[in-house]
C-alpha cells in the first residue's frame, strides 16, 4: 500500500503538537505555574497557528548548511587579513559598540525564550521559542567569532563580555532586556517577539549590515544576512503572539495595549544608539537614521498597526513624539559621546566636513539649526589644540537609563525633564513615556541599577572615575577612550596602509 | 615583495578576548573558548524576576548543587552551535537515508504483528517520554548557571525533540500516514496500565523545582534504564524476532546516546568531584529516582522483554554512578 501524502499542516500536529497530553497525576498549573498571574486569559491552546512548521531534522539540516558558508567566510577573513579592507578605521566603532550592546543582548533572548520555551502550557508556542532560543545563541557566538578577527588588531573590543551588566551606558540595551525577562511569560513575548524583533530589528540589522557592506566589512555583512533567515522566523513568531492573544479573549486587548505602549516607547530609547551609528559611525553612508526610521517603521509599522485596528489596538501612545525626535535623537547621542568620550569603551570624533555636509542635507529642519554650530565649535577648540571632555558622567532616565538629553519637541533648545516621586523618593525621567511606565510600575523601576548612582554610592571599586574604568569596567584606558585622533587604532591603521 | 612587508608589521595587539586570556593565557583561543567562557552575565541584575523574586535572573542559587566555578563543566564534545548542528546535520542526513530505504522498500510489511504491535504499544509512546525530556532540559538552560553547561542543555533539549520526532515517525511509517499508529500508541500512554507509572512519572519530573535534581533523574537515570531496556535490550529482541529492519530506525537514537554520554559523564564525574556534599547530594537523587524510575518502568519491561530486564538495566545504572563517583 502506498504511504498517504500529507500536508505541512497535519504532519507537524502529528509529529510535534501531539506530543503533550492532559495529566492526570499533577495539576498542570504547577508544571506551567506563570500563565495566569498577568492577566492573559488562554482559553484555548489549540488555536496557536504554527508560525513556522520545522522539525528538528529539518532545522539542523539548513542551520549546518548556514554555518558552514558563514565559517568558510570568517576563515576566509581572518587568513586575509580582512579588516584592511574597511573603510576607514573609525568604522570599527560601530563594531565596539555592535559587539558591547547587542551580543549580550542576543545572549538575553537565548535565556529569555528559553524560559518562555519550557513555561508555556501550549506545545506549538513552546517549541517555537525554544528554536528562537537556540537561534539566539547561534547569535551570540557567531557575532563573538565575527569580531574575534577585529579583537586582535583593534582595541575595545577586548572586554565586551565583562562591560555588558557595569558600564554607564551598557545598562540602557542590558535593562531592557531585564526588563523584558523579568517580566511574566506573555509580556516577555510581547516585548521581544513582537515590539523588539517584529517593529524595530529591521531597523538594525538591514540598515546596520548594508552599513557594514558599504564599509568592505565582510565578516559582519555575512553573519548579518546569515541570521535574516533567522529573523523572519523570530517576525512570523511575533506577529503569531499578538494576534492568538488578541484573539483568545476581549480582556487581553488592554493589557496588549499597555505592553505595545511601554515596549515600543523603550525599544525607541535603545534605539538611540543604533541612531548614532548610523549617522555618524559609518563612514560611508547608506542612509539616514531618519530615512531608516520612516521606511522600516513609518511604513512597516504603519500597515502593521492598519492590520490590528480591527482587534481594537491602536498605534503605541506616543508615537507621534518619537518620530518627531528622530530628527534629533542621532545628533543628541553622538554629541553626548563625545562630550563623554574619557568614559566611552570605544572612539568619538568630529564628523569630517563632508559629513557635516550629509547631515546638513539629510536633516533640513534641524542640523544646521541646532548640531552644526555645536561641530563648528568643536572643530575650532580642536585646531587649537583644545579638545574637550565633560568631567564625570551624566544623568540617567530612572527608566530607559539614556542619558538626560532629550529635549521637547516644541523647543529643541529644552531639555525634558520628568520627575516623580514615589515612598518619599525622587526619581527622574527623560521623557513622558519613560515617566507612564515608571508611575504603572514603581515596584519594579524602584530596583533600576542605575551605573551613575551606583559609582557615587561607592558601589563600582572606587569614587574616581578612572579607577572605576579601569579596575571595574575593565576598559584599558587611554587606548580605548578618547578621541579617535591620535589613538592607538589609528596610529597602527596608517602603519598597515603605509607598509 | 610589498605584501610581505605587510604581513609582517601585521603583529596583532592581541590573541583573545581579555575573559579567555585571564583563563588560558593571552595565546590564540578555540572557537569553542570564545564562544563560551564567561558570556552569561553575572551581576547587577535590574529587576527581580516577577516569577522567582526570591533570585536573581542569573542565579546560581537555584540548585542545591555549588560549584566555584560552573566554567569547569566543559563540553568534552567541544560543542559550540556551528559545531553541534554540524554534528546533528551529518546524523540526521544518516537517519534520513535508513528512514527513506525503509519506506521505500515498504519493510513495514514485513513485521509480523506481534512486532508491529509491540512497536506501536511500548516504542512510540517513549515520544511522550522524549518530549518530557525536551522540557527538563529546557529547564536547565532556562534557569541554570553558565553557559559552559547550558549551551549543552539547550544542544539536549533540542535533541529530544528532534528524538520525539524520530519516535513519530517511526508511529507513520507503521500506519502508512493515517496516524492511527500514533492515536493508539497515544492511547496506551494515556490509558494503559502498562504506562501509567511512567506518564505519572513524567508529570512529577515536570512540577520538580531543582533544575540539577531534574538533570539527575532525567538525563542520568531515566535515561541510562530507557537506554539500556530500548536501544540494547529490544534492540537484540527484535534481531531475534528477525526484524533488525527496525533498528536501522534506532541508529540515530544509539549514536546519539554514545555522543550524549560522553558529556554527561564528564560533567557529571567533575560535579561529583567538586566536594564531598555535591557527591552526596547526587546519591541522594540518583537513589531516591532510580526507586521512583524502576516503578515506573517494571510493567513495560516486563512486556518488552522479560521479567529480567529490568534488574539488568538496573545493573547497568549502578555500574554507571560507580564509574561517575557517585557513590
Ligand atoms: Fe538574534
Ligand atoms: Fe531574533
Ligand atoms: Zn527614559
Amino acid at each position: 500500500m502506498a504511504a498517504k501524502k500529507l500536508n505541512m499542516k497535519d504532519k507537524y500536529k502529528m509529529l510535534t503538537r501531539d506530543l503533550d497530553w492532559e495529566f492526570s497525576y499533577q495539576d498542570r498549573k504547577e508544571a506551567f505555574p506563570y500563565e495566569e498571574y498577568e492577566g492573559i486569559k488562554i482559553t484555548d491552546w489549540s488555536k496557536w497557528e504554527d508560525p513556522f512548521r520545522l522539525t528538528m531534522d529539518a532545522y539542523w539540516k539548513y542551520q549546518a548548511e548556514k554555518e558552514k558558508k558563514l565559517y568558510a567566510i570568517f576563515d576566509a577573513f581572518a587568513q586575509n587579513n580582512g579588516h584592511l579592507n574597511i573603510s576607514d578605521p573609525r568604522y570599527v566603532n560601530a563594531l565596539k559598540v555592535f559587539l558591547g550592546g547587542v551580543t549580550p543582548v542576543e545572549y538575553q533572548a537565548y535565556q529569555g525564550f528559553a524560559h518562555v520555551g519550557r513555561q508555556f502550557g501550549g506545545v506549538g508556542a513552546r517549541v517555537a521559542c525554544q528554536m528562537q532560543s537556540i537561534d539566539e545563541l547561534r547569535h551570540v557566538q557567531t557575532q563573538i567569532h565575527a569580531m574575534s578577527h577585529y579583537n586582535k588588531f583593534f582595541d575595545g573590543l577586548h572586554n565586551w563580555n565583562g562591560m555588558q551588566d557595569k558600564v554607564w551606558y551598557m545598562s540602557v540595551p542590558t535593562s531592557f532586556f531585564h526588563d523584558a525577562r523579568s517580566s511574566g511569560p506573555f509580556e516577555f513575548l510581547l516585548a521581544i517577539s513582537f515590539s523588539f524583533e517584529y517593529v524595530l530589528t529591521n531597523l538594525l540589522f538591514v540598515p546596520f549590515m548594508s552599513g557594514a557592506a558599504y564599509n568592505g566589512d565582510m565578516a559582519t555583512v555575512t553573519f548579518g544576512f546569515s541570521s535574516q533567515s533567522d529573523e523572519a522566523r523570530h517576525m512570523t513568531l511575533g506577529l503569531e503572539v499578538i494576534k492568538f492573544l488578541l484573539e483568545q479573549h476581549e480582556d487581553n486587548v488592554p493589557i496588549v495595549q499597555k505592553w505595545v505602549d511601554k515596549w515600543f516607547w523603550r525599544g525607541t530609547r535603545v534605539l538611540g544608539i543604533v541612531s548614532m551609528m548610523m549617522d555618524y559611525m559609518l563612514p560611508n553612508k547608506v542612509m539616514s537614521w531618519r530615512e531608516a526610521w520612516e521606511i522600516y517603521f513609518e511604513q512597516a509599522g504603519g500597515a502593521l498597526f492598519k492590520d490590528l485596528a480591527r482587534y481594537g489596538i491602536k498605534p503605541p501612545k506616543y508615537v507621534d513624539i518619537a518620530t518627531a525626535q528622530m530628527d534629533h535623537m542621532s545628533h543628541q547621542t553622538w554629541w553626548n559621546f563625545y562630550n563623554f568620550g574619557e568614559a566611552a569603551g570605544f572612539h568619538t570624533w568630529i564628523p569630517s566636513d563632508k559629513e557635516l555636509d550629509w547631515l546638513s542635507e539629510k536633516y533640513p529642519q534641524t542640523f544646521d539649526k541646532y548640531y552644526r554650530p555645536r561641530w563648528e565649535l568643536a572643530k575650532k577648540m580642536e585646531a587649537e589644540g583644545k579638545r574637550f571632555y565633560s568631567k564625570g558622567l551624566p544623568q540617567l532616565c530612572n527608566t530607559c537609563q539614556v542619558a538626560m538629553i532629550n529635549t521637547e519637541v516644541d523647543d529643541p533648545t529644552m531639555l525634558v525633564y520628568r520627575s516623580t516621586e514615589y515612598k518619599g523618593e525622587k526619581y527622574h525621567f527623560c521623557s513622558d513615556g519613560c515617566h507612564d511606565i515608571f508611575v504603572d510600575e514603581p515596584e519594579k523601576f524602584v530596583q533600576s541599577w542605575l551605573p551613575v548612582h551606583q559609582i557615587l554610592q561607592g558601589n563600582c571599586g572606587g569614587a574616581d572615575l578612572e579607577t572605576v574604568m579601569r579596575e571595574y569596567y575593565g576598559m584599558d584606558v587611554g587606548v580605548d577612550n578618547l578621541d579617535m585622533k591620535g589613538s592607538p587604532d589609528e596610529l597602527r591603521w596608517k602603519e598597515w596602509k603605509s607598509a | 615583495m610589498s605584501v610581505e612587508i605587510k604581513m609582517a608589521t601585521l603583529e596583532p595587539v592581541r590573541h583573545t578576548f581579555t575573559q579567555i586570556a585571564k583563563r588560558f593565557g593571552d595565546k590564540p583561543a578555540s572557537r569553542y573558548q570564545e564562544a563560551t567562557y564567561d558570556i552569561q552575565a553575572v551581576t547587577n541584575f535590574h529587576y527581580k524576576p516577577s516569577w522567582d523574586p526570591q533570585h536573581n535572573l542569573n542565579d546560581a542559587s537555584r540548585t542545591a548543587i555549588q560549584m566555584a566555578d560552573w566554567y569547569v563543566l566543559k563540553d568534552p564534545r567541544q560543542f559550540y552551535y556551528a559545531t553541534y548542528v554540524a554534528s546533528r546535520a551529518r546524523m540526521q542526513d544518516n537517519a534520513e537515508n535508513n528512514y527513506s530505504f525503509f519506506e521505500k522498500r515498504q519493510l513495514a510489511e514485513r513485521l509480523s504483528d506481534e512486532v508491529k504491535n509491540k512497536l506501536i504499544r511500548l516504542l512510540v509512546p517513549l515520544r511522550h517520554v522524549e518530549h518530557t525530556a525536551n522540557l527538563n532540559n529546557i529547564y536547565g538552560v532556562s534557569v541554570g548557571f553558565g553557559t559552559a553547561l547550558t549551551q549543552a542543555l539547550v544542544y539536549e533539549g533540542m535533541d529530544r525533540l528532534g528524538i520525539a520526532q524520530y519516535l513519530s515517525r517511526i508511529g507513520l511509517i507503521l500506519d502508512g500516514n493515517t496516524g492511527t499508529a500514533l492515536e493508539q500508541a497515544k492511547q496506551a500512554w494515556m490509558e494503559d496500565s502498562t504506562w501509567q507509572r511512567m506518564r505519572a512519572l513524567c508529570e512529577e519530573l515536570l512540577v520538580q523545582k531543582d533544575w540539577f535534581e531534574v538533570l539527575i533523574a532525567q538525563d542520568l537515570v531515566m535515561d541510562t534504564l530507557t537506554a539500556d531496556l530500548y536501544y540494547r535490550q529490544f534492540d537484540c529482541w527484535l534481531a531475534d524476532q528477525q526484524a533488525h529492519d527496525v533498528t536501522m530506525l534506532l541508529e540515530f537514537m544509539q549514536e546519539w546516546q554514545k555522543d550524549r554520554d560522553r558529556w554527561l559523564d564528564s560533567t557529571l564525574k567533575l560535579v561529583a568531584s567538586e566536594s564531598d556534599s555535591n557527591r552526596q547530594q547526587l546519591l541522594q537523587w540518583a537513589n531516591h529516582w532510580s526507586g521512583k524510575v524502576a516503578e515506573a518502568l517494571a510493567p513495560i519491561a516486563m512486556e518488552l522483554i522479560d521479567g529480567d530486564a529490568l534488574s539488568r538495566s538496573m545493573d547497568a545504572l549502578a555500574t554507571r554512578l560507580n564509574k561517575l563517583g557517585i557513590k
